[in-house]
């Protein structure tokens, strides 16, 4: 039987790749971080994989805008080929840095449009940040969603972020409509008990507080919040005071994925 | 300025004294005139003229930013010491001629005068505890780019920590953001390439309020050097995907005309990669970015007082991106064993890099073949530009396709320049011309040491008269010290850097019971396990840092600072036993005998300290000079040694963090709380110009540290806070507030070093060696057991209601605050 690989697409700034390797790894599943040129030389190896990871970092030291020059890159030189990848249903995830590179290149929220429909702007409080936020998960109508990163995960999960670009806008009032009413905004920013939050706890004014959207099918996956940095309990600031099992909310996100393609 | 692309003859053979030293001075070469008569006396042997190559490649070489002239110079030194009234008399006839009377402040005192020559001052006081300890896990200090100590049976840890003081303060986002570009290359040079896992970074500036009329003519205001400096940090950190987990900022208006930046870089390697060779056929590959007119003559410049003229280009321009490439792809190089030496291009650029590489063996460059930025560079300039992102590779010829191979895959620029010859010269070529053919030995060992002479008087220090304050001062000091720049959140700088990045940092260095609240961490963990699969152990990062205390006592402040460095590894579960240190001096102009004897005594303090503790120095490096020139006069900066610690922890799941977790736990207090206000936060806000700074008690606090060790890996602590910079009081508040919760402390039972001691002297005094532990009541028994022996006493629980009390019945005197209100006190001087 064919083994699973995990594809990490890395380029000049990405800087997350090795840890959400590990986190993949301590899922159980075999991992590769490709150097985006070794991808452009041989467009067709991206199907050897099940999973496919745009990892944080500075993309290209995110010149011009956040993500946007690797976006245009993969869209130019891997565009037919990343969207065959999320319109067969494979995992793709987008974390930080990957989600604006999924949104600019149009994979999300609708990887059959591939079109961008929605951007990132700096923050509110215009500086870079670091540091734990509240997630409210799935959605505000029924509490479903298709999104099958956020399987089996609470109401209320802790990861942290860091970013200085992280502002989420849709283009339009029907962009976020359509959002909202197909489930696909799976994390929001909260206060700790569910309610709206505010700065700092809204770290960066997103519209509908948006921290992580998926596509219709839910395969697709982007969010700002860097699950691969919360494994264990003792990446969490409160540390000893944690009463959670071992292991950190980041590992229930990668978990799912491997579990869905190794079923 | 017209720009000339070609190779001049520096006129040097018939030169006057006089004109030596203005051709020295026109030219920042920064030599002195015996180094610019020693290099007319090799020419005149030569009997030729050198090229200006040549004179700028000495100049390099002996600047003392990579010559170290100063710490490694020969130093006649004296040290007046002051003898206690009476004493005179019981001396021994024969050494009383050696003392001196000297008038102080009012009165004469009488001086013990006691001598010493150093042939090198270095290799006889901080080198030689490294060499006395002889620790089987150093595997390589004072060497490399970087000191080298064991990680686990197959890997190294390095560290280094580097100053980027003068371009800092004439560009400080510029100058902060290749601080840091240049300590990480330092990492990626160190042996064959380390993985650099964490930053750190401490800054001096002046005071961030100060009025502009304040601040002396063609100085950046304060603030808005801090606030440059800490974006360049940033940009550079974040960029790099390396967090910046420790640090410190310092302010004082000692620095108003000569900030301090010191930025440092942790990183791991295979034990096997630590060693360089390099032989002869070896091709010199030049990797990364392009050279081009920046950083010319910031080695040489370093050693310049600033003015108002100083020149801007000095400052190098970076791009982190460029040396991220560099780091991925050289570490699959450095896998793959195709080189056998790696060095960065920092100060002096290719000059010093390639100089140092082919010490041994000799070098031959062509400079035509070196990529750049735009045309028109001299030969001269090409050779010592400080263009950033750049390192030398010393690769086997047939291993150069594939390593250029792996280069191009990232986008990395990667040319052959040269090669490593076996004829003991480093050549230089440019257009077909030699433009430079130096001998190495002269290069390298040919500089003069002149003898420098060095005198250090320590101030007698007399305990203040009594401080005696109500609840009502005592709760205004109290909230007052939270406030103080030097005390309050530094969460605003914090925040900035993505501390979180490689998702290795366990311990934080902010560090609460939730996550909407942020107390400050003592130190930082890095747990390599992305690196280093299945590792149970860790790294533990922290620093000692305060120029404060020496302005009374430059030796005390040394102390202090490798005590306080000790101490906050050993507040999150370092262990003593596995920590090495590293010095960095900021010095003012030493060619004044007085500011040379102060660096004199804290190189003797290191010493005595690294012996007291056990504990090795790794790594070092100074920054002197740090002095500004107006009309008014000269600026000197308050010396400043920091001392950082990196140790290896065995196990990451014992570290613990400062925030107090449940309430009902007990609280105790190890250490002795002495009446020690001198150079406190207290005596600065109060205005008292005496009191004993704090002293360091090395086997008292020795003992307090491994035990603490034990009790963490026993289980038993819940939270570990120690007391620095306004004492008690402040780190208690710490604890409760960055908690949430309330604290009940008896201040009576506190282990005082005399019943003189007011209320309000124990809960402010600094005294060194101090900690505070949370422990619960099921393990007091154990706790007591462990501590067994050492000084510590029960001083109080941990409440749930948000009140910090402190209250004492020898005094009648009982505080109280609200933890919350506290907290906000804390976090809004700096924010910014």
């Amino acid at each position: 039987m064919k083994k699973n690989k995990v594809l990490i697409l890395r380029t000049a700034g990405t800087n997350c790749d090795y840890e959400t390797q590990s986190a993949f790894e301590l899922c159980g599943i075999a991992v590769e971080r490709v150097h985006i040129s070794v991808l452009i030389e041989n467009k067709s190896k991206i199907f050897e994989y099940d999973i496919l990871v745009f990892p944080g970092g500075f993309s290209y030291g995110d010149d011009v805008a956040s993500g946007k020059v690797l976006s245009n890159e993969i869209k130019n030189k891997l565009g037919s080929e990343v969207r065959k990848f999320a319109l067969s249903g494979k995992p793709i995830i987008g974390i930080c840095n990957g989600f604006q590179v999924l949104v600019k290149i149009g994979l999300l929220p609708d990887p059959e449009l591939f079109t961008q429909v929605s951007t990132f702007s700096h923050n509110d409080y215009n500086k870079f940040e670091c540091r734990w936020v509240y997630l409210k998960t799935g959605n505000k109508i029924n509490n479903e969603s298709n999104c099958i990163w956020t399987n089996k995960l609470p109401t209320i999960v802790s990861l942290p972020i860091a970013h200085g670009e992280g502002k989420f806008i849709p283009k339009n009032k029907s962009i976020l409509n359509s959002l909202n009413k197909n489930n696909q905004i799976v994390f929001r920013y909260s206060s700790k008990d569910g309610n709206i939050p505010r700065y700092p706890l809204d770290p960066n004014g997103s519209v509908d507080n948006i921290a992580g959207i998926c596509n219709k099918k839910g395969n697709v996956f982007g969010l700002m919040p860097h699950p691969e940095r919360y494994i264990f309990h003792m990446q969490h600031p409160s540390r000893k005071n944690f009463t959670g099992k071992n292991h950190g909310w980041g590992k229930i996100i990668f978990q799912n994925a491997v579990d869905f393609v190794n079923r | 300025m017209e720009y000339t692309a070609n190779c001049k003859i520096i006129e040097i053979l018939e030169l006057s004294d006089e004109k030596l030293i203005e051709l020295s001075n026109k030219s920042v070469l920064s030599l002195s005139f015996e180094e610019m008569k020693k290099i007319q006396g090799y020419f005149r042997k030569l009997k030729r003229n050198p090229t200006d190559v040549e004179i700028e490649t000495i100049a390099q070489t002996w600047s003392e930013h990579c010559k170290h002239k100063t710490l490694t110079g020969v130093v006649d030194y004296t040290e007046l010491i002051p003898l206690k009234k009476g004493s005179f008399d019981k001396l021994p006839v024969s050494s009383r001629n050696k003392i001196e009377f000297l008038k102080d402040d009012k009165d004469y005192v009488q001086y013990e005068k006691k001598e010493r020559t150093y042939n090198n001052l270095l290799e006889e006081t901080i080198f030689k505890a490294t060499k006395e300890l002889n620790k089987k896990w150093c595997l390589s200090v004072f060497k490399d780019n970087a000191g080298v100590i064991e990680f686990d049976s197959e890997n190294a840890v390095a560290f280094k920590v580097e100053t980027h003081n003068h371009p800092s303060a004439l560009e400080p986002y510029g100058g902060a953001a290749t601080g840091v570009g240049g300590v990480i290359r330092d990492i990626l040079g160190v042996g064959l390439g380390a993985k650099p896992l964490a930053n750190t970074d401490v800054f001096c500036f002046g005071d961030p309020n100060i009025s502009d009329s304040k601040v002396p003519y063609g100085i950046h205001h304060p603030k808005r050097i801090a606030k440059g400096v800490v974006a360049g940090v940033r940009d550079y950190g974040n960029r790099m995907g390396i967090p910046i987990v420790n640090g410190a900022v310092y302010f004082d208006d000692g620095y108003v005309a000569n900030p301090l930046v010191y930025c440092g870089t942790m990183g791991i390697l295979p034990k096997n990669k630590i060693e360089k060779k390099v032989i002869f056929g070896d091709l010199i590959l030049l990797v990364g970015g392009r050279t081009g007119r920046d950083g010319i003559h910031g080695a040489t410049f370093s050693s310049v007082k600033l003015d108002k003229k100083s020149d801007v280009n000095a400052v190098q321009i970076g791009n982190p991106i460029v040396e991220k490439k560099v780091l991925d792809a050289m570490l699959e190089a450095r896998d793959l064993n195709l080189f056998r030496a790696v060095t960065d291009c920092g100060a002096g650029g290719l000059s010093s890099a390639i100089g140092e590489l082919g010490e041994k063996i000799g070098a031959r460059i062509c400079l035509d073949k070196v990529p750049l930025k735009y045309f028109g560079l001299s030969p001269w300039e090409i050779w010592i530009s400080e263009a950033q992102e750049r390192m030398i590779f010393a690769v086997p010829l047939g291993k150069k396709d594939k390593i250029i191979e792996i280069f191009k895959r990232e986008n990395v620029e990667a040319t052959v320049v040269g090669e490593f010859t076996n004829d003991n010269r480093l050549v230089v070529l440019y257009d077909n011309n030699i433009v430079a053919n130096l001998d190495m030995e002269f290069l390298h060992n040919g500089v003069p040491k002149p003898v420098r002479s060095a005198i250090h008087k320590i101030k007698e220090e007399k305990i203040q008269e009594s401080i005696k304050m109500n609840y009502l001062e005592i709760s205004q000091t109290l909230k007052v010290l939270l406030a103080d720049l030097n005390v309050c959140s530094r969460e605003w700088i914090i925040r900035q850097y993505d501390h979180e990045v490689q998702g290795q940092t366990i311990v934080k260095p902010l560090q609460g019971n939730c996550i909407e609240i942020s107390g400050p961490s003592d130190a930082a963990v890095i747990f390599p396990y992305t690196i280093i699969k299945d590792t149970k152990k860790g790294i533990v990062l922290s620093n000692g840092f305060n120029p404060e205390y020496g302005k009374i006592n430059v030796y005390k402040m040394a102390c202090s600072s490798i005590e306080e460095a000790l101490r906050n590894a050993v507040s999150v579960g370092g262990n003593i036993e596995k920590i090495s240190l590293l010095d960095n001096f900021c010095w003012g102009n030493t060619n004044s005998p007085e500011v040379l004897g102060s660096l004199v005594c804290v190189a003797n303090a290191c010493y005595d300290m690294s012996k007291a503790f056990d504990v090795p120095f790794i790594s070092g490096k100074d920054s002197l000079h740090n002095e500004y020139s107006t009309s008014d006069g000269k600026y000197s900066i308050p010396p400043a040694l920091l001392i950082s610690a990196m140790g290896v922890i065995d196990d990451v799941a014992n570290t613990v963090t400062m925030s107090f977790k449940n309430t009902g736990n007990k609280i105790f207090l190890l250490g002795v709380t002495r009446n020690e206000l001198g150079a406190s936060v207290l005596a600065k806000i109060k205005n008292i110009r005496i009191g004993i700074v704090p002293a360091v008690y090395p086997n008292e606090s020795k003992e307090i540290m491994k035990k603490i060790y034990l009790a963490i890996n026993e289980n038993v602590v819940e939270s570990c806070h120690d007391c620095s910079e306004g004492g008690l009081a402040v780190a208690i508040s710490e604890m409760a507030f960055s908690a949430k919760k309330g604290v009940q402390i008896y201040v009576d039972s506190v282990k005082t070093e005399t019943n003189m001691l007011t209320m309000s002297e124990t809960l402010f005094s600094e005294s060194n060696g101090r900690f505070i532990v949370e422990v619960t009541h099921e393990n007091e028994t154990k706790f007591r057991e462990v501590l067994k022996g050492s000084i510590f006493s029960e001083i109080g629980c941990v409440t749930d209601d948000e009140n910090i009390i402190f209250e004492s019945e020898k005094n009648k005197l009982k505080l109280q605050e609200n933890s919350q209100d506290l907290l906000k006190i804390w976090q809004s001087t700096i924010n910014w």
